[in-house]
């Protein structure tokens, strides 16, 4: 994908996890494309693929996003986080630890989506029951219906 | 997705003149400029938008919210989740944090932009679906929504040609706050009020707004909040969260000495644009604020309502709905 024969191809600057990179992208290149098919960072997931579902949140400077509908070409000088520039297995961040705990997931599929998403809100204005934290996270599904644990995991970390 | 070239808008002249060289600013577009991009990559996926080139204007300084001596300046490229939780707006604009707040994800909050909300397009199925015929992504071919699948489409100021709803929660809020839309064009600087924004489909259900090539929306003024007035958003849909409209009001009312001074209403989901009624306003002006003048306005507003084979419970959902939110809205006035 990064290759200079790409027509039309874009020149683009972007920090990924705290590393620094030069990529040239078609400007049809999602977000979501680039960092599991050209960066082999698969742990942010494709869903609906359109904005509806939320498997494939990111931060984009520590805001979530749909990485789905964001052009890696519109991202020049941006600084994304993935799941795997959360935490580590050896040092989990604490909505990680907290899902395990809460057993927040069930198949994982949506889990990195979730989790982004729940990390990014803890530094958004949310009110403080548990109805706020579902209106907060209707961006992100999830099939199995593991919601019930999902809100406790992210009311775990808020409340501690 | 077909392929287009990509562009960084150097600054708004730059934009407006890569933007002027597309033979339409409507539906089949060859310029599109990209903000948040919630609406547009979507519908290129979808291969309903097929621009051949994209203007990326996300770094052109228009991403400011400011007070003036006119009233609010809210630049083209603020996000809706920071106008949402802007101090001013939430003090002064309540209707307008909360119809924000109402729509979509926390996720396309941060990136869909006022500018793009403005152009948010609809999502009747079968505009997004280009298999069918549509008379909206493709004048002429028909519109199957007619005697199709109509259940979310609209009541009011529909055509032959097109029932599609405009989709967007700020727009309702922005048509009751009696915003202005500014553009920067070709032939330079002009300001729309939003009423006059967005086009009835009649027979030409492809022209939306009345934008032009080029034209570059920078920003939105809303006029300084009107004194003692109450404002609220309420908005009914299928679920919860994280849905669109069935229908929706936008309601800003001033109650002084037990009769109403002033009323500005607009509705969403049921318009095939934001839809705001003077004649329902004048209804309420002098009257007590109680549930028989809110009922006596809500069918002034919908008295010229055309339900489809599957929209019929609209009427009657539009009719509470804005009596609820005119009720909420006087209630400790």
């Amino acid at each position: 994908m990064e290759n200079q024969s790409i027509e039309g191809a874009v020149s683009v600057r972007i920090r990924v996890n705290g590393k620094d990179m030069n990529l040239n992208v078609d400007p049809r290149t999602t977000l979501l494309d680039c960092l599991r098919e050209s960066l082999q960072l698969t742990g942010t997931k494709k869903g609906c693929d359109h904005g509806q579902c939320g498997a494939c949140t990111v931060h984009v400077n520590g805001r979530r996003v749909n990485s789905c509908l964001t052009f890696a070409a519109s991202l020049d000088g941006d600084e994304i986080t993935t799941i795997e520039g959360l935490g580590t297995p050896e040092q989990l961040h604490p909505m990680q630890a907290a899902f395990l705990e809460c057993d927040g997931y069930q198949c994982g599929y949506c889990t990195s989506g979730q989790i982004m998403s729940a990390v990014a809100l803890l530094k958004e204005p949310v009110g403080p029951s548990d109805a706020d934290v579902k209106e907060m996270m209707s961006g992100n599904i999830c099939r199995c219906g593991a919601y019930l644990n999902i809100i406790k995991a992210i009311q775990q970390v808020r409340q501690a | 997705m077909q392929t287009f070239q990509f562009t960084r808008a150097k600054d708004i002249d730059d934009a407006v003149k890569t933007g002027a060289a597309s033979p339409t600013a409507q539906q089949g577009a060859g310029v599109r400029y990209l903000a948040g991009g919630t609406t547009l990559i979507d519908l290129m996926k979808l291969h309903v938008e097929t621009p051949g080139k994209v203007i990326d204007i996300n770094r052109l300084p228009l991403d400011r919210v400011e007070e003036t001596a006119d009233g609010l300046k809210i630049g083209a490229t603020v996000r809706n989740s920071d106008l949402a939780n802007h101090p001013i707006v939430k003090r002064e604009y309540a209707v307008l944090s909360q119809a924000l707040l109402s729509g979509a994800s926390a996720q396309l909050r941060n990136m869909a932009t006022t500018a793009g909300n403005l152009l948010q397009r609809t999502r009747c199925v079968y505009f997004r679906d280009p298999s069918y015929p549509c008379n909206k992504r493709e004048p002429g071919s028909g519109c199957p929504a007619i005697d199709g699948h109509n259940r979310t489409l609209a009541i009011l100021g529909t055509s032959a040609h097109c029932i599609a709803t405009n989709p967007s929660d700020m727009n309702v809020a922005l048509a009751a706050l009696e915003a202005v839309i500014h553009i920067q064009g070709p032939k330079g600087k002009r300001a729309i009020p939003i009423g006059d924004f967005h086009l009835l489909p009649g027979d030409t259900p492809h022209r939306e707004t009345v934008l032009e090539p080029g034209d570059l929306i920078t920003h939105v003024m809303l006029p300084k909040p009107s004194p003692g007035n109450r404002s609220i958003y309420l908005k009914l849909r299928d679920r919860q969260s994280y849905e669109f409209a069935l229908a929706s009001a936008a309601v800003i009312v001033t109650v002084d000495r037990g009769k109403i001074s002033r009323a500005r209403i607009a509705m969403g989901g049921i318009g095939t644009k934001p839809w705001r009624s003077s004649d329902a306003e004048a209804v309420l002006v002098g009257q007590t604020p109680t549930r028989e003048s809110f009922v006596k306005a809500a069918d002034m507003l919908l008295k010229g309502a055309k339900p489809q084979s599957e929209n019929g419970f609209k009427v009657e959902l539009a009719r509470r709905c804005l009596v609820h939110a005119l009720t909420l809205a006087t209630q400790h006035a």
